[in-house]
This record gives C-alpha cells, structure tokens and sequence, in this order.
C-alpha cells in the first residue's frame, strides 16, 4: 500500500481577483521507505502541493484526491491531518510570541497522542528527550524557553522544524525549501537529521531548488513541478541534468 | 470559627444580626432607592448612627449626580428605581441539595476552568458540605464565601487571628472594629468620588474588611468568591483593606456568575490603604456572565477601586484578569503619596461576542521618586469593544518619578475594536514617563502553525493568547495563573470559526 497517493490534484489559491488555477491535475505515489524530491521554477505550485496537503486556508481544492494510508485527506482539518501523521516543515516558519518552544512541543505531542489514544508522554522523559534533540541540531537548549521561533534566526528555524519532525516522527514529511537559507555547516546538520528520521515506515517529499541538498539527503525520485503538474520524473541524475540546463528544456 | 455541620454555618451567619432576624428565609427588599431604603439597609445590618448618616450623605450626594458617559461603551439607560437594594441569604433548604440539582451548562463550565468539586458546590450555591469550605484546594488559601449580599461563612479565621490579622465581612467589622473602619471607610475613595462609588456607598451591602497589624506578613492568601444570586438584585459589594507599617497581604478575589437573562448592575467600591514599608498584592478574576452571543443579558460591572500609598515605600499592585460582564467600567488605580512608594497594574481583559470592556488605571504620583508600572493586555475576539483607558499624573511634588506603560491589544476576527486612550499629565519636569503600545492580530499562519503540529483549533487560540498575557499571569498567585489560562480559553469558545 502507498503511503501518500495524489492523484490529478487541481487547486486553486484564493485571491482577491477570485481563485486562480495553480495545481492542474498533479498525481504522485509515495511508497514507505522512498524520499520524493521535487524541484522547478518559483511560482510553479510547490509550495501550494504542501499547504493544500496539510489544508492551510486560502485554497480551494478543484477536483483529485490526497490519500494518506487509507485516510483520504481532503475533506479534513487541518489538525486532523497532523493527528493522522502528515508533517510539513514551513518554508517560513512563523513565530508565536510568549508561547515557549517547550509549550508549543508538549501541546503538539498531547494532541497527537490523544487523537491517537496513545498516553501522554511523561513531561520529565519528554523534556529530556527534546534536550537532546535540541542539542543533536546544535541548538542552544535556551531555545526551548524562548518564545517559538521568536528573535530565531533564519537558519534557526529551519533546525528548529527540523527539531520537531524527529520529535512527533509523523509518517509522512513534506519539507518545503528547508535548506534555503541555510549555511553549509546547517544544511548537513539538517540533512542528517533528515535522514535520522528515515525509515522504512514513513516518506519524505523534498521541495528545493539545489541539488547539493540532495547530495546529502539521497532521494529514490526527482520530480520537476512546472505550471501546476509534475512534468518529468526521474531519479537523483534527473537532478544533476536540472543544474546543468535548467529548467527551460522541459517547458 | 468551626464551622462542622450545616447549622453552625447558618448560626454564624445570622450571629451579628442577632435581634434583627428572626429567621434566615430569604428576604428581598422590593425594587426602588429612597432615603427610606438606606436607612432599611442600615438598621437591618444593626449599624451605629454615624455609619446610617454616612450612608445618607452618601445618597444624598448620588441624588445631585449624573451618570458618566465618557466611556466608550453603550447600554440602555438603567432604571436604578427597577433594583432591588437589599437581599438576604435564601434558607439553606432553598438551595440545591447537591450537584445532580446544579445546571450541568454551568456545572460544564466551573469543570473547565478546574474548580475543584467542593469549590463547585459552594459556587453553584449546593447546600453546603461545612467539611469541605473548610478546607479548598491548595490548603492556604482562606475562603470568604458571599452568598448574594450577606457573607455566610468565613473560614481560617482562627489561623489569622493567630497572626493578629483581621479578616471578615466589613457588616461585621463595622462591631467589631467600629473605630478602623470608621477612619478609613471613604478615606481613599469619597462618598462623592464618582456616581457609582456614591451609589454604592448609600447602598451597599457587605464586601470583606481585612486589617494587616504592624510588620506582620499574612500567613496566608485571603480569597474571595463573590456571587449574584437573586435576579433583579444590584450587587454593591464594600471591601476595606488596610496593611499596617510594614506589613504584607495578598488578596484574590474571583467571581463566577451563574446564567441570568436580564441585566445586572454591580457596583463594587474596593478601598485599599497601605501604611510605610507595607505591600499589598490584590487580584482579581473577573468571570460575570456575560451575556449571550447576541449581547443578551449579562453583569453591568462598574467598579471603583483604588489604593493609597500613605507611607513611604509603600507598595500596591494591582492585578486582574477580565473575563466576564457585559459591561465592564474599571479602572484600579494607586495614589502614590509615600515617598519612594510604588504602584503596579497588570491587567488582562478579554471581550468576546458582545461584550465592552473599558478599563485601565490611574497612577498620580505625588511623593518623590515614586514609581508605576502599568502592563495592559486587551484582547477582543467576536464583535466585542475592549478600550483601555489610563491616566498617569505627576504632581508638582513628585521629584524624579517614574513611569512605565505597556499597552498591547490582539485582535482575532475583524468585528472587534481595540482602543486606547493614555492619558499623560506631567507637571514636574524631573519626572520620567514611558509608554510604548502595540496592536496585532492572532493570524492565519500562527493558527495553521499550530494545527498542523495537532493541536486543534480552540487549543491553539487560547495558547497564543496565553502566550500574549504572559506577562500579566506571571503576577498571579499560582492557584489563579492556572484558572485565569482555563478561564481565557472557556471565554473564547466560539471565537474563531
Ligand atoms: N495568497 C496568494 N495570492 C496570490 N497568489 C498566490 C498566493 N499564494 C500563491 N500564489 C501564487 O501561486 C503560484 C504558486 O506559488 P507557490 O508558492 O506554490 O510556488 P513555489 O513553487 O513554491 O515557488 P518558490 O520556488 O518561489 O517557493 C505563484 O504564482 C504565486 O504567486
Ligand atoms: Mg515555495
């Protein structure tokens, strides 16, 4: 069974003009076990597959399905969607004053266990494991105390993402651009962390724009997303042929 | 005073009215306000003449005065005539016998915000369990229970009088302690202060009295549960708080309101008095019905309350956490008279629906190097009005003082109001006065943030907001931050879609 199974997505963001088509008729397998990366020009629709996967507000869905395991996706919550196992990690993550990291992560964690009729995580196991976490991404542990991404810095929230995906180790990640605007030294921490979280269970889609992330971050497909549908899929040498000649050849 | 069965509690209830009644049955004294109704009030609680004629003044003053209307808020005009002014305890059998006999929607409520059972019962007016008001959860705090208009049941009261301290409904203090409630009564807010201040003075009906001796810290927190009971019954609580030189006390008073359908007029004057060196430490959680989703119904809350700093180094500090009322008009204020004395305003209101709150403090400053600091968090969710409102002044007098304001507001949804009017009046030019404000919103990301790692919709708004009012909980009493987090997160039911 896959794990994620997109098919002819069309999806539309909502602006002040009326909707406009961005997603038009996208279809994606992922299987456990397998990294998906996804690449192709700005505006192509990458980040609009990650927030109408996880049901952020200000699209509409035109017509496709998403399902997850056998959950299809859709129709959901956006809470009911993390409670099923679905993870995005944001492209720009967003701060939340006065609410600690500490808080934010118990509260995540509570939510999904309950949804999941799991018990909740015993708070000294739990801030001791986040500790570690925190530290394994070469993050101050007076992070945790700080409000969530609050005054962090650009590379800090992206370990920071990264921090709470190998935190709520949910079964399905997107992570959208998290390398960007990392230094070389983040972008290994991270890539490492990333495949820390690599199992045979669960699945990655990879957003990015460079191939060097992938050096690290070894991907099973690469799939170029152009005008709203992937248009050419292929493996990790599908990424080297896209630095070399970009995108125009595909277009 | 023991208080182990049901009787006892009645019979110390109905002691210092002793040759005035002759039962405990409830007895609610017809609508209308004349001099005849103040004088009724007086002789039914057994007063001396000075305190009667303080009241009539008191009327008398009301009577020449005009509603205020500068607030920014809007209500039909009240028909002070269609209020009852007088409301005795109901009989102990009227009450429900148990909680299976409580409205479950209230019942719903007080379990949210993590009342322990036996607080439940007490607030949702069961009959009693003597055994259990003894002792509330969290052990030291002592309980002042006021059943509508008439305290019933004071607990701890040996514990305190240990440490010389004074605590009990000012209808008793005004026996037992005649002479310190007469010098203070009015000494911080006039007769005449304002008209609701007047109105309550003329009328009002009992409030706690508390007396801290010299140098004595109080053993424990005082608490105050107030409660509206009767329909058509103006609450005018008076409490009196005085801490001698040096001494310490912290008091909270918190309020849960039962569903009432008409309006309710609650007047309360609070009048703190804090000698040299002492510290007083008030807080409030303010949880009046507020009235339905379409503004129906709801507590009028116009209160006067303010703290005199007498001494030097004198200490006030008010907090509050605003919930409840349909209307609230408050504004807890100090007068920094002591030199080098301090005063502090932590506050937290939340609108919601229909609600209108307009609140804020005064700091006048008058003795030298005297400091506030005012941190004001407003948050207005549904179609509410939330205006803060505060005046710092600096007197001639007041060499080098100091002021700091923080005012912020957060908006979720966009059929609400914020407003802020500070007021600054500085007339010396030593003095330092600071004021930043901010306006924001609880946005989109920050909801879909938290939604996508699990936590469902209402969790999120009400861990943002506390994430907001941080700042201000910190200053609560540990039993109350809890409360007031719950309380914040039951008061925004509804308020994102
Ligand atoms: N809220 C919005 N209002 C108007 N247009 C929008 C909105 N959100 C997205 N779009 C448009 O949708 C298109 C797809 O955007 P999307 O963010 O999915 O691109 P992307 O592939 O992630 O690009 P990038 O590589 O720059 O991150 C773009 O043309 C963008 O301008
Ligand atoms: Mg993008």
């Amino acid at each position: 069974m896959s794990l994620l199974s997109v098919s002819n997505l069309h999806a539309s963001v909502v602006t002040d003009e009326g909707p406009q088509p961005i997603l038009k008729g996208l279809t994606l397998q992922v299987n456990p076990g397998e990294v998906h990366a996804i690449m192709g020009p700005n505006g192509s629709g990458k980040s609009t597959l990650a927030n109408v996967l996880s049901g952020r507000p200000g699209y509409t869905v035109d017509g496709g399905t998403a399902v997850l395991g056998n959950d299809p996706l859709l129709e959901l919550e956006p809470f009911e969607r993390a409670q099923l196992g679905l993870f995005l990690a944001f492209q720009y993550p967003v701060e939340i004053p006065g609410v600690s990291n500490m808080e934010f992560l118990k509260a995540s964690m509570d939510s999904l266990a309950r949804a999941r009729g799991e018990e909740q995580p015993n708070t000294a196991t739990f801030m001791k494991r986040v500790r570690e976490l925190a530290s394994s991404l070469d993050l101050d542990p007076a992070f945790l105390k700080r409000g969530v991404n609050e005054g962090f810095s650009g590379g800090e929230k992206k370990r920071n993402e990264i921090m709470q995906l190998l935190l709520l180790d949910p079964k399905l990640a997107v992570l959208d651009e998290t390398d960007s605007g990392l230094d070389i030294d983040a972008l290994q921490t991270v890539a490492e962390g990333v495949n820390r979280y690599r199992s045979s269970d669960n699945g990655v889609i990879l957003i990015t724009h460079y191939q060097r992330l992938l050096d690290y971050i070894v991907p099973d497909f690469v799939h170029v997303l152009s005008n709203g549908s992937i248009v050419q899929s292929g493996d990790k040498s599908l990424a080297l042929e896209l630095e070399a000649k970009g995108y125009a050849w595909l277009t | 005073m023991s208080t182990s069965t049901v009787d006892d509690l009645v019979e110390s209830g109905s002691e210092y009215h002793a040759g005035f009644v002759t039962d405990v049955e409830s007895e609610t004294l017809p609508p209308g306000l004349d001099e005849d109704v103040v004088r009724y009030i007086s002789a039914r609680k057994g007063e001396p003449q000075w305190l009667t004629d303080w009241r009539l003044k008191a009327f008398a003053s009301w009577q020449e005065m005009r509603e205020p209307k500068w607030a920014h808020v809007h209500y039909p005009p009240i028909n002070f005539q269609e209020i009852s002014y007088y409301s005795a305890p109901k009989s102990q059998t009227d009450g429900p016998r148990s909680l299976d006999e409580v409205d479950p929607e209230l019942l719903r409520t007080y379990e949210k915000l993590g009342i322990p059972l036996h607080e439940q019962a007490a607030l949702a007016g069961v009959v009693p369990d003597p055994a259990a008001i003894g002792t509330p959860a969290g052990a030291n705090v002592a309980v002042d229970v006021v059943f509508d208009s008439v305290s019933i049941a004071t607990t701890f009261k040996e514990n305190l009088a240990e440490a010389g301290v004074i605590f009990c409904p000012i209808s008793e203090a005004v026996h037992s302690h005649p002479e310190l409630v007469q010098k203070y009564l009015g000494s911080v807010i006039p007769q005449r202060d304002n008209y609701y201040a007047a109105l309550n003075s003329a009328v009002f009906s009992d409030g706690s009295f508390v007396y801290i001796p010299k140098g004595v810290r109080c053993p424990m927190e005082l608490s105050t549960y107030f409660r509206i009971n009767e329909r058509n019954t103006g609450q005018f609580e008076r409490t009196l708080i005085i801490a001698d030189e040096g001494s310490h006390v912290s008091y909270l008073e918190g309020c849960t309101a039962p569903m009432r359908d008409e309006n309710q007029l609650h007047a309360a004057v609070v009048e703190l008095v804090a000698l040299g060196d002492a510290q007083i430490k008030y807080s409030t959680v303010q949880n009046w019905y507020p009235g339905d989703e379409n503004g129906k119904g709801g507590i009028y809350n116009f209160v006067t309350k303010r703290g005199l700093c007498a001494g030097p180094r004198a200490k006030i500090s008010w907090t509050q956490v605003e919930t409840g009322s349909a209307i609230t008009w408050k504004y807890p204020s100090v007068v920094l008279r002591g030199d080098e004395s301090v005063g502090e305003f932590y506050s937290v209101a939340l609108t919601n629906n229909r609600q209108q709150a307009d609140t804020g403090t005064k700091m006048i400053h008058m003795g030298k190097n005297t400091k506030s600091t005012i941190v004001s968090k407003g948050i207005s969710a549904g179609g509410s009005e939330n205006c803060y409102r505060g005046l710092v002044r600096i007197s001639p007098t007041a060499q080098n003082a100091r002021n700091f304001t923080q005012c912020d507001s957060l908006l979720i949804g966009d059929q609400c109001g914020a407003h802020t009017f500070p007021y600054i009046e500085n007339k010396n030019n030593s003095a330092t006065v600071e004021h930043e404000a901010s306006t924001s919103k609880v946005s989109d990301d920050q909801l879909f943030a938290c939604q996508q790692r699990g936590i469902e919709t209402e969790q999120a708004v009400s861990m943002i907001v506390n994430g907001f009012c941080k700042e201000v909980f910190r200053e609560l009493p540990m039993e109350f931050a809890v409360e007031a987090g719950k309380l914040l997160e039951v008061s925004l039911e509804g308020a994102v879609g």
